[in-house]
């Protein structure tokens, strides 16, 4: 699940910079790259606070037994 | 530009971890940490003013880029040189290695300062998260128009407008007071997607320039040759902003972060580093949010001006007033981009008329362009842009507000946090009122530096030097002094010479027409924006002569300080 949500994190970064890239070289229009960064906006932040910035399953585990010991 | 100082600030106090001990070596962190620590927090809600202030200081391309360049490396130099070699060696915080020289009543006084700096700041952001709710409110809401502040407003510009700011400011200081924590996990989160969005500005804005300029690009010179003749174009500030060369440009991305460097705040950040080399972590930082954003956002207040054209009453003041502009047909001017020297020409013509008596003075129209976060975020990203500009200046202005709260909470230590920081919020709020205080980030942001920098050379000269002139360092803990006159006397007359140095010219037109002539009027003074560099000097001389006067005339008892251990 973890993996899950890092790839969609990390194809909703490429989402909202790609466009952009597209834009400059006249290869879509601003309105699709404007819709596609809100999409990817969308993603992020859907995917992203349950990832970042909490420890992997195991790593908890690790870290509780760590603190018991302690 | 703040938060993570901030946070990291707030880090410490909670957790009380090494606030007053060296922080041990099983608890340093590696270079990777302050890597990521850096290239995130310094691109934030600032960025957005800032970038479009260079344009409006009338800044060519050369001088923005290279000059950025040079700054943003010594700024790195300066955390490298003289912040971390003294935070891995002492190993703690700035408030308590503070406190050890100058005694716990003047580290009070300095939070004082710091809160109220802090507190402007956030103000700013406040007011650049409420350029959003003006541009939904106009470009969503039919039948409401919010008058939006202009660039040149000191005062808040309409009853809209205050509103706005209040609800924002409202808003963010009940999160900050309720909620920092979730805030700022958020902050951390939103961070890889601000720095995308903020790299989409330039690159959409570099289309825009292409597609209205029909420039077909196919070398470096063609890219050179746009940004010089559109984008960054150099020539006259927009009224009211300074000129921008490329020593101001230089010396602005030095010294906008000097609280943090030079002014050693980042010692409690760089405490925590294994070697001091880490401090070139900071370039991280330096050239994603100082260069990159700031480039960026430069690029979509010069898209906007490019794409204005003068409205019909400034092309019927230039033709029918100005010797400059009557050669030129009404049709071809209202066709043409409006410029810094269009805009002044038709400021003179309109105060001439006012003079004359042929224009009332509340009927002046001329409108200065504004560079307004969310119009500018709006054009290029849509919403995306809105949210980028929300989150940044959200992000921002909510560590901004806690710290202040902190720093003001030291000073009346029986308040709960909750209402200090509440109360700061609303002192946020009521700055973020005043446009002046966005509009002249520039200025404020090197009067942040320079308030800050005093006690940066104080701790300097103290680490390093002090004992070697005869001198004993850390005085207020050695002495129990509660008040290090040495150090606060250095703070106070460094400030009054570098004001001094800043208003010379009002000061010494003042003392003439006093009949004194104690200042020469062949010299100009010198902008805040490079006065710090003097004013660093100035203060570490200062300390080492006051503390040789104070130390001779105070006693001390011996007493075990933090320099004393092996």
């Amino acid at each position: 699940m973890r993996k899950a949500l890092q790839t969609t994190s990390v194809l909703a970064l490429i989402g909202t910079i790609l466009p952009s890239g597209l834009y400059l070289l006249g290869l879509i229009s601003l309105a699709s790259c404007r819709w596609t960064m809100l999409a990817a906006t969308v993603a992020w932040f859907a995917a992203t606070p349950l990832w970042m910035g909490r420890e992997p399953r195991r790593g908890q585990h690790e870290s509780a037994e760590t603190s018991q010991a302690g | 530009m703040e938060s993570r100082r901030a946070m990291q600030e707030e880090e410490s106090k909670t957790d009380g971890e090494f606030e007053r001990q060296p922080v041990p070596q099983h608890a340093l962190l590696g270079f990777k940490s302050f890597v990521g620590m850096y290239a995130g927090e310094h691109c934030a809600g600032t960025e957005l003013m800032i970038g479009p202030l260079f344009i409006a200081a009338g800044v060519s391309a050369f001088d923005l880029l290279v000059g950025l360049l040079l700054g943003n490396l010594l700024a790195v130099l300066s955390w490298m040189l003289l912040t971390a070699p003294i935070a891995t060696r002492a190993r703690l915080t700035l408030y308590y290695q503070l406190e050890q020289i100058c005694g716990r009543r003047l580290v009070t006084l300095y939070n004082l300062a710091n809160g109220v700096m802090f507190c402007f700041l956030a103000g700013a952001m406040i007011t650049v998260s409420a350029t959003v709710v003006g541009t939904i409110v106009n470009s969503h809401v039919s039948g409401m128009e919010l008058q939006m502040p202009q660039l040149t407003d000191v005062y808040p510009s309409s009853p809209g407008w205050m509103a706005a700011v209040v609800c924002v400011g409202a808003l963010i200081s009940i999160v900050a007071a309720f909620g920092y924590q979730s805030v700022s996990r958020f902050a951390n989160i939103a961070s890889p997607w601000m720095v995308l969005v903020f790299l989409a500005f330039g690159l959409i804005a570099a289309r825009e320039f292409l597609n209205s300029t029909r420039t077909d690009v196919d070398s470096f010179r063609d890219v050179w040759n746009l940004a010089n003749t559109v984008i960054w174009t150099g020539g006259d500030p927009l009224p009211g902003q300074t000129k921008f060369t490329f020593w101001h440009v230089t010396f602005f991305a030095w010294f906008c972060n000097m609280a943090m460097h030079i002014g050693m705040s980042d010692l409690t950040i760089f405490r925590f580093a294994r070697k001091s080399r880490y401090a070139s972590a900071t370039g991280a930082g330096m050239y994603v949010g100082h260069f990159m954003a700031w480039i960026a956002a430069s690029m979509l207040f010069a898209l906007q001006l490019h794409e204005q054209r003068p409205d019909k009453y400034m092309v019927t003041l230039l033709t029918d007033h100005s010797a400059k502009y009557a050669g030129v047909a009404p049709e071809a001017l209202a066709a043409s981009p409006v410029s810094s020297a269009m805009i002044r020409e038709a400021m003179r013509i309109e105060n001439q008329l006012v003079r004359d008596g042929e224009l009332a003075a509340a009927d002046k129209a001329v409108s200065v362009p504004t560079p307004l976060p969310g119009d500018l975020a709006n054009r290029a990203c849509g919403l995306a842009g809105l949210l980028c500009v929300i989150i940044a200046g959200w992000t921002t202005a909510n560590p901004t507000i806690y710290r202040a709260g902190l720093a003001f909470q030291a000073i009346v230590p029986r308040t709960s946090r909750f209402t200090v920081t509440l109360l700061t919020g609303g002192v946020a709020t009521i700055a973020g009122l005043f446009p002046a205080i966005a509009m002249k980030l520039l200025d404020f942001v090197a009067l942040y530096g320079m308030v800050l920098m005093p006690m940066g050379a104080v701790i300097f000269v103290d680490f390093w030097l002090i004992d070697k002139l005869g001198l004993q360092r850390d005085y207020a803990a050695r002495g129990r002094k509660t008040f290090n006159w040495a150090a606060g006397l250095t703070w106070l007359l460094t400030l009054g010479l570098c004001t001094l140095l800043v208003k010379y010219t009002a000061v010494q037109e003042f003392l003439s027409e006093q009949g004194i002539g104690l200042l020469p009027a062949n010299f100009q003074g010198v902008q805040i924006f490079f006065v710090s560099l003097p004013g660093w000097f100035m203060a570490a001389v200062l300390y080492v002569a006051l503390s040789a006067i104070y130390q001779k005339n105070t006693t001390t008892e011996p007493r075990h300080s933090r320099m004393d251990a092996p």
